[in-house]
C-alpha cells in the first residue's frame, strides 16, 4: 500500500518538546527541590535561617577574627587579659596550631632525629598507594612489603639504637605519629587474627568454637577503655617476675585485641554469607581446608565485607584517641597537653586546637569512608540483586 | 603454575585413602568373621581422618591454653605476693576517701568503696538513659531527613552525619568540656534563664521539685492510668477486629496518662513548692546542679551516637520495597497511615538489630566520662584501683557489669526482634 501522499500522515518528524521547566531553569529546580509543598517552604526557610544564624558566626571565629601568626599568647588574648588584641575579641588561634604543628604530628621526638618518622611516613605511602590502586600489579609482593616489611623497617627506624642510629625511647613518641602506629599495627595484626577468629567461631570443633565465642563476645561486650586499663596494669602482672613491658606496647596490644574481636565479627558476616555450594563445591573439588579457605571462601566473603572492614579500620582510627587517657600522647593527647602550656594559655587555645585535631580525624576517616564506597563500586561483579 | 601439581598429588593421596577405607570397609561387611576394619588403614590414613584430626587439634589447643592460663596465673600470683597485695574482694568494705561530684544516692567519703563503685555504675546508667533518648530523637530526625525530598534539608542532615560520624567521640567530648561548657560565666555573672534555672561554670542549676505529704496520690493516679489505658487499647483492638469500627486509642490513652495525675495532683490541693536556687557570690545554694562533665558527656555522646542512628533509620527506611507504599496508596490509605501501618513495621525489623548495638556502643562510651572527671563506673573504679591497688578485682567488676548490660540488652532485643519479624510460612 502506498503511503507516502496520505494526507493525514505526518512527513517529517516533530521536534523534540523542551524539557519541563523544574529541570531546566533555576527558579524550576527551586520550585521542586526547596518550595514543593507548604511544608518544604517551610522547613527550608527554617534550614536557612539556621545557616545564616550560624555559619558567618562560624566563618567569622574560624578565619576572619582568627590570630593567624604570633609567637605567643598575647596574640591570642585580648587587652584585659594580657594580650594586643581588642576586648570582647574571639576568634581562632592559629598561631598556636603554627607554632606546635610539628609537635602535634611527632610528639617529643627528638627534632634532629626528625628525619626518620618522615622517612617512615614516605616509605608507608609509596607502599600504600599502590596497594589501594586496583589496576596496579603484584599485589601481593605489595601487601607483604607493606604489612611485614615496612612494621620491622619502621620499629629500627623510630626505636633506634641499631645501625648507628640514637634511641628514642617510646615515651617521646607522640602526636599523629601515635595515632598512626597504633591504627596500623591494629589493622595489621586484626585482619589475620579476625579471619582466625571468625573461622575458629564457625569451627564444628566445640573446644575451639567456644574458645573463640568466649574471647569476641567478652572483648565486644566491654569498652575500649577497661581494655586498655586491663592492658595496662594487668598485662605486667601476667609476665614472669622481673620482666618489663613497654607502656607503648601495652596499649599495642590493647588495642590489637579489642580490633581483632570487632573484625572476627565482620568477618562471620561475610562468611555466613557465603552460600552452601561454595563450601560443598570445594569439598567435592579434594580441596584441603586451607585451600578452600584460601582459594574459594575468603575471596567471596572478604569482597562482601569490605564496607564493614573499613567501618571497623574507622572505628580503630577514632579509638586510638583513648590512649591519651591512659597516659599516652597522641594526637588527641598532644594537642590536650598544650592547653596547659604558659607560652600559649588562652581562652581560645583550647578549642582552636580540638578543632584542628578534629579536622585532621575527620581527614582521615572521610578519607577512608570514600575508598571504601569507590572499592565497593569496583568489586561490585554485577551478582547483587 | 607451581600450586596446580602440588594440589593434584594431594587429590591422589586423598583418593588412596578413600580407596583403602572404602575396601576395608567392604571386606568387614562381606565377611564378618575374617578381616577387621582397622587393618585396612595405615598410620596415614588416621593422619588423615577429619575426626582424628579435630580431636588432636582441639586437644593441642586445651594444652595450650591451659598451659598458657596456668602459667600466667602463676606468674599473677607471684607478682602479688611480691608487692604484697591481698587478693579478693573484702576491699569492697574499706573506707573509699574520696569525694564524688554527682551522684544519684547518698555518698560521703565515710562512704565505702562499693558504694563508690554503686555511685559510678547509677551514673553510667543515667548517662546511658538520657544519652540513648537524646540521641534516638536526633538520630530519627536527621536519618529521616537524610531522605527528605528537600534539597537543603538533605544536604544539612548529611553534613551533620557526615562530621560526628568521622570525629572521635573524645574529642567532642572534649569540645563540649573545654570549648563550650568552660566559657560559661562565673557564678556571681550567672546567666538566668527562665522558669527559674540558673547557668554558670558549675552546671546547670534548677528548681528542686519538693513534693508535699498528700504527694503519693499522684503515682498511684499514673498507675491507674497506665492499667485503665491498656485495658482501653485491648478493648479498642477487640472491637476493630470484631465491627471493623476505629475508636481514637492515642487520644483517649493519652488523655488518661496526662489528664489522670493532673486531676490527682489538683485535687490532693496541689501538694508543690519548688526549691529555688540562688546564686551568690561563690556559690550557688538551694536548687539541683546539673555538672557541666554530665552535660559534656551526655550531648557528645548524643550527638556522636546519632550520626549513627540516623544512617541506620535511614537503612531500613530505604530497605522498604517501593511497591509496598504503592500498593498501601493504591489500597487507599493517607500518606501518614502508610508511613504508620506500612513502612515504619517493616523498616523496624532492619533497624532494630543495629539499633541495638548502637545503643549498646553509647552505654559503653559512657566509659569515657573518665577523661572529664564524669564519676561513672569506669571513673570511681580507676580510682578505687589507684587507691586500692586491686586491679584485677576492678577489672572483674567492670568486666561483669558491662558484660550483664550487654546481655541483658541482647536478650531483649532479640526477644523484642523475634517477636517483630517476618512470620513465613
Amino acid at each position: 500500500m502506498d503511503t507516502k501522499n496520505v494526507a493525514y500522515i505526518r512527513q517529517e518528524m516533530i521536534g523534540p518538546a523542551p524539557a519541563p521547566l523544574s529541570t531546566r531553569s533555576a527558579s524550576g529546580w527551586v520550585r521542586t527541590n526547596l518550595l514543593a509543598t507548604p511544608k518544604d517552604a517551610l522547613l527550608t526557610i527554617l534550614a536557612v535561617a539556621l545557616l545564616v544564624w550560624t555559619l558567618p558566626g562560624m566563618i567569622n571565629w574560624l578565619f576572619i577574627q582568627a590570630a593567624w601568626f604570633g609567637t605567643d599568647r598575647s596574640f591570642c588574648t585580648t587587652a584585659v587579659q594580657g594580650g594586643i588584641q581588642p576586648n570582647g575579641w574571639s576568634g581562632a588561634c592559629w598561631a598556636f596550631v603554627g607554632d606546635r604543628f610539628q609537635q602535634f604530628m611527632f610528639g617529643r621526638y627528638p627534632i634532629d632525629e626528625r628525619w626518620r618518622p618522615i622517612l617512615v611516613a614516605i616509605l608507608f605511602i609509596a607502599l600504600l598507594v599502590p596497594i589501594l590502586m586496583p589496576k596496579m600489579p603484584r599485589k601481593g609482593l605489595n601487601a607483604l612489603l607493606l604489612f611485614v616489611g615496612l612494621p620491622i623497617v619502621a620499629f629500627f627506624l623510630l626505636h633506634g639504637n641499631v645501625f648507628g642510629l640514637q634511641k628514642v625511647e617510646t615515651p617521646l613518641w607522640g602526636g599523629l605519629m601515635v595515632t598512626l602506629i597504633l591504627s596500623f599495627v591494629g589493622i595489621a595484626v586484626s585482619l589475620p587474627v579476625g579471619i582466625l577468629l571468625a573461622l575458629g567461631r564457625r569451627s564444628t570443633m566445640p573446644v575451639i568454637r567456644i574458645l573463640c565465642v568466649t574471647f569476641i563476645e567478652v572483648i565486644r561486650g566491654v569498652p575500649l577503655i577497661t581494655v586498655l586499663f586491663m592492658a595496662n596494669v594487668m598485662l605486667p602482672l601476667f609476665l614472669p617476675t622481673g620482666w618489663t613491658i613497654d607502656n607503648f606496647l601495652r596499649a599495642l596490644v590493647g588495642v590489637a585485641i579489642f580490633a581483632s574481636a570487632y573484625m572476627a565479627e565482620v568477618v562471620r558476616g561475610g562468611l555466613q554469607a557465603i552460600p552452601k555450594g561454595q563450601f560443598e563445591g570445594a569439598d567435592s573439588l579434594g580441596l584441603s581446608y586451607w585451600q578452600k579457605i584460601r582459594l574459594i571462601i575468603m575471596p567471596q566473603a572478604l569482597k562482601l565485607v569490605i564496607p564493614g572492614i573499613v567501618n571497623t579500620f574507622i572505628g580503630l582510627f577514632k579509638d586510638t584517641s583513648l590512649v591519651s587517657i591512659i597516659g599516652m600522647f597522641d594526637l588527641l593527647g598532644i594537642v590536650q597537653l598544650n592547653f596547659t602550656d604558659t607560652t600559649w594559655i588562652s581562652p581560645v587555645t583550647p578549642i582552636t586546637g580540638l578543632v584542628f585535631a578534629g579536622f585532621i580525624f575527620w581527614l582521615f576517616c572521610f578519607g577512608m569512608s570514600r575508598y571504601s564506597a569507590f572499592m565497593e563500586r569496583h568489586l561490585d561483579t554485577g551478582l547483587k540483586r | 603454575m607451581p600450586p596446580y601439581p602440588r594440589l593434584k598429588q594431594k587429590t591422589h593421596k586423598k583418593e588412596k585413602d578413600l580407596k583403602n577405607e572404602v575396601t576395608g570397609e567392604k571386606a568387614s561387611m562381606t565377611d564378618h568373621a575374617a578381616i577387621a576394619p582397622s587393618e585396612g588403614r595405615t598410620l596415614r590414613a588416621y593422619v588423615y581422618d577429619p575426626k582424628i584430626r579435630g580431636i588432636f587439634f582441639q586437644l593441642l589447643t586445651l594444652v595450650i591454653v591451659v598451659g598458657v592460663g596456668w602459667s600466667i596465673f602463676d606468674n599473677t600470683v607471684a607478682n602479688l605476693a611480691r608487692s604484697g597485695t591481698a587478693s579478693g574482694y573484702q576491699f569492697l568494705k574499706g573506707r573509699a576517701g574520696f569525694d564524688i561530684g554527682a551522684s544519684l544516692i547518698d555518698y560521703t567519703s565515710d562512704s565505702t568503696y562499693g558504694r563508690a563503685i554503686l555511685v559510678g555504675f547509677l551514673n553510667t546508667i543515667l548517662v546511658a538513659f538520657f544519652g540513648i533518648i537524646t540521641a534516638t530523637t536526633i538520630g530519627f530526625i536527621i536519618g529521616i531527613g537524610r531522605l527528605s525530598k528537600n534539597w537543603l534539608i538533605a544536604k544539612l542532615c548529611t553534613v551533620y552525619v557526615e562530621v560526628f560520624r568521622n570525629i572521635p567521640v573524645l574529642l567532642i567530648i572534649f569540645f563540649w568540656y573545654k570549648g563550650v561548657l568552660s566559657s560559661l560565666p562565673q557564678v556571681r555573672d550567672s546567666v538566668k534563664l527562665p522558669l527559674g534555672m540558673v547557668l554558670n561554670n558549675r552546671g546547670l542549676a534548677f528548681p528542686r521539685p519538693v513534693w508535699g505529704d498528700a504527694a503519693w496520690v499522684i503515682p498511684v493516679a499514673l498507675l491507674i492510668a497506665v492499667v485503665a489505658a491498656f485495658v482501653v487499647a485491648r478493648w479498642a483492638k477487640q472491637r476493630q477486629m470484631r465491627t471493623g469500627k476505629q475508636f481514637h486509642t492515642i487520644w483517649t490513652v493519652v488523655g488518661l496518662i496526662v489528664g489522670l495525675p493532673i486531676l490527682a495532683f489538683l485535687a490532693a490541693g496541689a501538694p508543690l513548692t519548688f526549691d529555688f536556687p540562688i546564686a551568690g557570690r561563690f556559690n550557688l545554694s538551694g536548687g539541683s546542679v546539673i555538672a557541666p562533665e554530665f552535660v559534656a558527656l551526655y550531648l557528645a555522646l548524643s550527638f556522636y551516637t546519632a550520626s549513627f542512628i540516623a544512617e541506620t533509620i535511614r537503612a531500613g527506611i530505604r530497605a522498604v520495597a517501593k511497591g509496598q507504599s504503592e500498593a498501601a496508596a493504591a489500597l487507599g490509605l493517607q500518606p501518614s497511615t502508610t508511613t504508620r501501618l506500612v513502612v515504619v513495621p517493616q523498616a523496624m525489623r532492619v533497624i532494630i538489630p543495629p539499633l541495638t548495638s548502637q545503643y549498646l556502643n553509647l552505654t559503653k562510651n559512657s566509659s569515657l566520662g573518665i577523661a572529664v572527671g564524669f564519676p561513672e563506673l569506669v571513673a570511681t573504679g580507676g580510682t578505687t584501683m589507684n587507691q586500692t591497688g586491686q586491679a584485677i578485682e576492678v577489672v572483674s567488676i567492670w568486666l561483669a557489669v558491662y558484660l550483664s548490660i550487654s546481655i541483658t540488652t541482647s536478650l531483649f532485643m532479640n526477644w523484642f526482634n523475634a517477636k517483630m519479624a517476618l512470620v513465613e510460612r
